[in-house]
């Protein structure tokens, strides 16, 4: 039989499963929707079975049918009662937030919303049965079929509200089910859902009777609120009267920070900085700023935290920049080191303990679990033909090796790639190979190595793995990534290089070669908190009382899911494994990328010399955090975040309440009576502080940003609804009234100085010295409470912000661009960092044309505006946004000409190399 | 709804007594019984039916008749009690007629539960059609006149009239 299929389709998704769970003998066909259907009746995009009678089927539920019934199962009452409610109430709903979501760009969130009811069905029906799955103990054709329209939309349990804990248990042990992960990496590809959604495009918006009815409701719902009820009122109004009393005591924990009995003991990491790059702002978000916020957070909910990072040291790039600079590998690290610790320090990371790798506890520690590996059967030894060089007696790394490109013949192709074709190298087949460092001939040599054994380890890795995920938070990238990742199938993976920089391999045979960096580098988390603390195993030998997060963005995400948990898990000793994986997407600059090579986009260093202070680069970049979708930095978007957002709406709003404490009641505030209206302020502010919490939990942390924003949205409309600068000037009622509005506002604002913390300290402060807020009430609790109580004294009250003008972000956007003539150079030198207090780089023409690394980045670049600028048009974008898009692919194609025109030694590109 | 699921009942000789409700905007019929929560949805309720009346067969003997008939029902279910224009009444016609060109009924050469309630769903439909209409969906009409004779399937619902000599010889 064949089964043809749409990849993208969303109904692909449940029949690939299905005949995968049947193991069906099935030719498998991938057909587009332009293509003829195998049967008049079966529309496009939907999935098709031609039975070898010549029968079609086309409902996709039938097909799933059919594969279980070939299988031996028959339907049941039950199983057919999930199938009709799916085609009849399910779909029609999945369908239209599907839409939603890939047509109108809405957010998982609200498409999960319009899926309420259906989700809230399912979770009762599973727990009125007490069932594992919907119509029984063993999976059947009804968790196959509903759980293939549910998982397009929501794509991972943790969009799921968390109240549905049956549900979320349910749809986990689907995911983790082998036929429905297989058939969720093959359909929903990200080309084949943009293809998808190209075809949603040209369709009309999926229109069914009952949406009609209430398609307009949920446009409604976003401009007005939710109701509030009577109890929530009352409560707020009983929370704000308890005052500052109710709070907890803000606790500090002992140094060094260690695991306390009793308490929730919170591990927090970011991915270690390669020693020798200068973070960009991606990298600065990506890792270090985001668990920074979140560690912030904790701190301010008294879970006791401890934050570590710090610098990756070893490996081969550290050597290379060592021969470049003339120093030794120590002395380059000792220098980047210092530039990574000061960058983070000008971003006000609050690490506990920023350390390095190269240090002997890195060694011991490493060794160690090496030796256990060793001891329990999870190494293997294998020969590997490798480049050796006889003058310099050594294997040579990839990065220390030239020659001619197997493939397309280019002279200089590098050891791992070639510059000119693109391709991936393998060393040894370079033709007159060259060691870079003394230009002679190296020969092929056979080599031992090590090998960690992955397939072995897999049996302790999946239930781990499926515990892990089915307790913590794991975003949904990294579970995507660590599926596929083990989809593809574990293999051993070599540990070992023939190398000097790095930590030496205890084992006869082994001991001129150290340990790999990817199997080397996550153990410096280990050995970065025992250069903190000598008791350090409390915190990495501890999983009964310690709560692991790590934070990295997402192409770090196999190291931390698969091959360092196997490490440890093979080790055996009790490790703390990660329980919550938190992988951001990539941030862009402007519209490309960043690029240290060109020059292009703001590194951590440069930041401060913009004149722009560190907490509103911290805003900002929070606010575009790439938090389950890729974001771009924009210096425009910037300048507005910061003039709406912070100086218009929450700088003007504190402001404001605190002014009027000092000018209307001398800095003293006053008394409050607080009506209806008022309270009913407290209960929405109320609701948002719990909507805080609940997303910095789940560390969303763009999403809790939202809600400060919205809480001085509401008080800076609460102060223009009420007027107190007209009522100070009223009768003893309106006086009074001034006096409540004022009380409550600069209450709000002090509220507000706490829930900032974890994003903007240095302002949190500054409120914190305005408003003079006692240092007791710099906690985060459930509740918004009266904290600032008539009669308490204010400070001097001054702007937090500062307008940024247009010239001056213009200015910087330029200076951002590219083009510096330092970055173009080929000596090596030239490409290092100028130091910060040299005068920054001016933007100037290209000047040294022939570097084939430009040449190959810029027709890189060319080739994805050119595709971008097609996108455009095919999807009828506005002439306005075309032709600038246009003038932008014409500058380009400027650049690459100028490069490549002066150069005529070199080859030009005829065609884009990768894809 | 509940009335067709009555008039199936008496079909298959079941004896009277069972409690219907409906549920929601869409009347989605309920099948209380005195166990359980009931059952939901015309599908389900129906098959359940046959499975009680022993009469198996009117869901497929292969997994493949089993499977074309589920298709089917589901097809009545989803398509034509959702359907709400002229518009969406006319391609389930054109649907229809393309399937029936080659068989007798639904599922090819058996009669099965996807005949009696495409049937019952598609009474309303046929009564209003023109004879211009039924000549065009030539198929549909045919198929149509066959169940509507079948034995105990029409039961009181009014028979429909096809002409058997075709009067528009040019239609398509």
């Amino acid at each position: 039989m064949r089964l043809r299929v749409a990849a993208g389709g969303p109904a692909a998704l449940k029949v690939l499963a299905a005949a995968g769970a049947a193991a069906a003998p099935v030719q498998l066909l991938w057909g587009g929707p332009s293509e003829r259907p195998l049967a008049p009746l079966t529309p496009p995009w939907v999935p098709a079975l031609e039975l070898d009678s010549g029968t079609v089927l086309f409902s996709p539920n039938a097909i799933c049918q059919f594969f279980f019934l070939t299988r031996g199962e028959e339907p049941t009452d039950l199983t057919n009662q999930w199938l009709e409610w799916e085609a009849t109430e399910l779909q029609p709903v999945a369908s239209a937030a599907l839409y939603a979501q890939l047509v109108h760009g809405k957010k998982g969130l609200e498409a999960v919303e319009a899926l309420g009811k259906l989700l809230a069905h399912i979770e009762q029906n599973l727990s009125r049965r007490g069932t594992a799955y919907l119509a029984g103990d063993t999976k059947s054709v009804a968790d196959v079929v509903v759980w293939g329209t549910l998982f397009p939309v929501l794509q991972d349990e943790t969009s799921l509200p968390s109240e549905l804990q049956v549900l979320r248990t349910w749809f986990q042990s689907m995911m983790i089910s082998e036929a429905c992960r297989k058939a969720a990496d093959s359909v929903l590809m990200p080309k084949a859902l943009l293809e998808f959604k190209s075809y949603l495009q040209k369709q009309p918006p999926p229109c069914l009777a009952m949406e009609r009815a209430t398609s307009n409701e949920p446009e409604e719902e976003e401009g007005s609120e939710r109701a509030l009820t009577e109890e929530e009122i009352t409560a707020a109004a009983d929370a704000w009267a308890r005052g500052a009393a109710a709070l907890p005591k803000p606790w500090q924990p002992q140094k060094p920070v260690l695991p306390v009995e009793g308490v929730r003991n919170v591990l927090i990491t970011s991915a270690l900085p390669y020693v020798n790059n200068v973070p960009h702002l991606g990298n600065i978000i990506g890792c270090v700023l985001s668990a920074d916020t979140f560690a912030r957070y904790c701190r301010l909910r008294n879970w006791n935290t401890l934050y570590v990072c710090g610098t990756d040291e070893y490996g081969t790039a550290t050597e290379t920049k060592a021969v470049e600079e003339g120093l030794t590998p120590q002395e380059i690290c000792d220098k980047y080191h210092t530039i990574h610790a000061d960058i983070y320090r000008w971003f006000d990371i609050s690490f506990d303990y920023f350390g390095r790798t190269t240090t002997p506890y890195q060694t011991t520690i490493a060794q160690d679990i090496f030796q256990r590996l060793l001891a329990r059967g999870f190494l293997l030894q294998d020969t590997v033909e490798q480049l050796r060089c006889e003058e310099c007696q050594r294997f040579l790394a990839d990065r220390f090796v030239e020659g001619t490109c197997p493939f397309c013949s280019y002279q200089e192709a590098r050891g791992d790639q070639c510059d000119k074709c693109g391709k991936l190298i393998n060393a040894v087949e370079l033709k007159n190979p060259q060691c870079k460092l003394c230009k002679g001939i190296p020969v092929v040599k056979p080599t031992q190595h090590l090998f960690l054994d992955l397939p072995k380890l897999e049996e302790r890795l999946e239930p781990w793995l499926e515990q892990s995920w089915a307790t913590g938070d794991w975003t949904a990238n990294a579970r995507y990534i660590t599926r596929s990742w083990i989809r593809d199938g574990l293999k051993p993976r070599c540990i070992t290089r023939d190398l000097k920089w790095g930590t030496p391999v205890p084992f006869d045979g082994f001991r001129d070669k150290v340990f790999y960096v990817w199997f080397d580098a996550p153990i410096g988390y280990l050995s970065i908190t025992a250069n903190y603390t000598d008791q350090w195993e409390r915190w990495w030998k501890n999983p009964q009382q310690v709560e692991l997060y790590n934070f990295m963005a997402k192409d770090n995400v196999p190291f931390h899911s698969v091959i360092f948990p196997c490490s440890l898990l093979g080790a055996d000793d009790n490790y703390t494994l990660v329980n919550h994986l938190i992988a951001t997407e990539y941030l862009n600059y402007e519209d490309g990328k960043f690029s240290k090579s060109r020059g292009v986009g703001v590194f951590g260093d440069m930041a401060k010399d913009t004149g722009i202070p560190a907490d509103i680069w911290r805003f900002y970049l929070l606010y575009v955090r790439p938090e389950g979708q890729d974001s771009a930095f924009s210096w425009s978007d910037l300048m507005l975040k910061n003039n709406s957002e912070l100086l218009n709406n929450l700088g003007n709003f504190i402001n404001r309440a605190g002014m009027f404490v000092c000018k209307f009641f001398g800095g003293t505030v006053p008394n409050m009576v607080l009506t209806l209206d008022d309270k009913r302020l407290l209960a929405r502010v109320t609701l948002e502080l719990r909507q805080y919490h609940q997303l910095l939990e789940k560390v969303r942390i763009r999403d809790a940003l939202r809600c400060i924003l919205s809480i001085s949205r509401h008080g800076n409309q609460y102060i223009q609804v009420n007027e107190p600068w007209k009522r100070i000037k009223g009768d003893e009622k309106d006086r009074q009234r001034a006096g409540t509005v004022t009380g409550v506002a600069v209450n709000m604002a002090s509220m507000l100085a706490v829930m900032l913390q974890p994003y903007m300290p240095s302002v949190s402060l500054a409120i914190q010295g305005q408003l003079c807020i006692p240092p007791d009430c710099f906690i985060l609790s459930h509740d918004f409470t009266c904290t600032l109580p008539a009669g308490h004294r204010v400070g001097t009250v001054s702007p937090l912000f500062q307008k940024l003008e247009n010239d001056q972000v213009e200015a910087l956007r330029k200076r951002f661009q590219g083009g510096q003539p330092e970055d173009l150079a080929l000596e090596p030198q030239a490409k290092q960092t100028p130091p910060a207090s040299e005068p920054p780089p001016t933007p100037a023409t290209l000047l040294a044309p022939g570097d084939p690394q430009l040449i190959q980045e810029l027709t890189e670049e060319v080739a994805k505006q050119g595709n971008h600028v097609q996108q455009l048009k095919a999807n009828k974008a506005e002439k306005a946004q075309i032709d600038m898009e246009v003038a932008k692919l014409l500058e380009l194609k400027k650049q690459l000409a100028l490069a490549e025109g002066k150069s005529p030694q070199v080859p030009v590109p005829k065609e884009k190399r990768k894809k | 709804g509940p009335e067709e699921l009555a008039l199936l009942e008496k079909l298959l000789g079941l004896p009277k007594g069972n409690k219907y409700g409906v549920q929601g905007e869409r009347k989605v019929p309920v099948l209380q019984t005195n166990n359980g929560p009931g059952l939901t949805g015309l599908m389900t309720i129906a098959a359940h039916l046959v499975k009680r009346a022993k009469k198996d067969q009117l869901l497929g003997s292969t997994a493949e008749e089993k499977a074309v008939v589920q298709q089917w029902l589901e097809y009545r279910v989803t398509r034509v009690d959702g359907s709400s224009s002229k518009e969406d009444t006319r391609l389930i016609l054109k649907d229809l007629n393309i399937h029936l060109e080659d068989k007798v009924y639904l599922a090819g050469n058996i009669f099965t539960l996807a005949d009696i309630l495409m049937y019952y769903g598609l009474h309303h439909v046929m009564v209003d059609l023109t004879v211009q209409e039924k000549e065009k969906y030539l198929n549909v009409s045919r198929w149509f006149n066959h169940i509507q004779h079948y034995p105990g399937v029409r039961q009181h619902l009014s028979t429909i009239i096809f002409i058997k000599n075709r009067l528009y010889t040019n239609a398509h």
